[in-house]
């Protein structure tokens, strides 16, 4: 299925781009960033399972459990800071 | 009705805005209104103490904190276009299941923004004062560790997005609400 991808902040900044689009069959968020995580490069180490990751589907803060479907919206940034 | 959020580049001017939330509202007998502003100096850089006091302030230096702050020249706001309103929405959506209150009106700003600036405005109406003062802290709890948005300073050391902070979650989670961010 294919999914979009958005990016912000710090992550953003280390993956060098915004947003993408990628096919993928991950049936999960969780399984979706190891899949990214598993591309090396700047990807391992922005999304490591070590950093805090918060994300979103359908730009709805959601688990890494939640089920990813044909034409989600997939958010990934750090921790927020507004207010 | 008015627009309740708006994400916005330029300043707001909070008379007005209470203004046109209590406009013709006879029912309205108290308005609670919070202002964020930029600081010219950022908090140690020490993110977190791991301190869970129920009351945020506390956990904002212990012992005056170890490390020296640095001067903030500016900073930027970045936010998740869409995701950002439609989670204030919800937001407020929520405080108005959990108090008695009439209208409640945010705007936060993005962008570069310098010291002294103003960067977020919650305002809220009811009856009496004690539904929108906890609406308008419950807002303001809930928006700091779940809207989307991304603070970058920018001092003499160069660039730095700003740590989010468990005591934020510390505060957020007296409403019974227990999503961590930080």
């Amino acid at each position: 299925m294919r999914v979009k991808l958005r990016y912000f902040a710090s992550i953003r900044e280390d993956l060098g781009q915004g947003s993408e689009t990628v096919d993928t069959n991950a049936p999960t968020l969780f399984a979706l960033r190891d899949e990214l995580v598993s591309r090396g490069a700047g990807y391992a180490e922005s999304l490591a399972r070590g950093r805090a990751v918060r994300v979103a589907l359908n730009q709805v803060m959601a688990d890494e459990s939640a089920v990813l479907t044909e034409g989600a919206e997939v958010g990934f940034f750090p921790p927020v800071t507004g207010g | 009705m008015i627009e309740r959020v708006t994400i916005q580049t330029q300043d707001f001017d909070i008379s007005a805005e209470i203004a046109d939330l209590r406009r013709k509202d006879g029912r309205v007998g108290a308005v609670c209104s919070f202002v964020g502003t930029v600081r010219d100096r950022n908090q140690t850089s020490a993110p977190s103490t791991g301190v869970s006091s129920p009351h945020p302030v506390a956990a904002v230096s212990p012992g005056g904190g170890s490390t020296a702050k640095a001067a903030v020249l500016s900073m930027e706001l970045e936010h998740y276009p869409g995701m950002t309103e439609k989670s204030i929405e919800a937001m407020i959506d929520a405080a108005h299941q959990r108090f008695d209150i009439f209208g409640a009106r945010v705007i936060h700003r993005v962008g570069l923004l310098q010291p002294l600036d103003q960067i977020v405005m919650v305002a809220v109406t009811s009856a009496h004062r004690g539904e929108s003062f906890r609406a308008c802290e419950f807002l303001m709890d809930y928006l700091k560790t779940q809207a989307p948005f991304w603070k970058k300073e920018e001092t003499p050391e160069g660039a730095q997005w700003v740590d989010a902070r468990v005591s934020d979650d510390a505060a957020l989670a007296r409403w019974g609400i227990g999503a961590a961010n930080a």
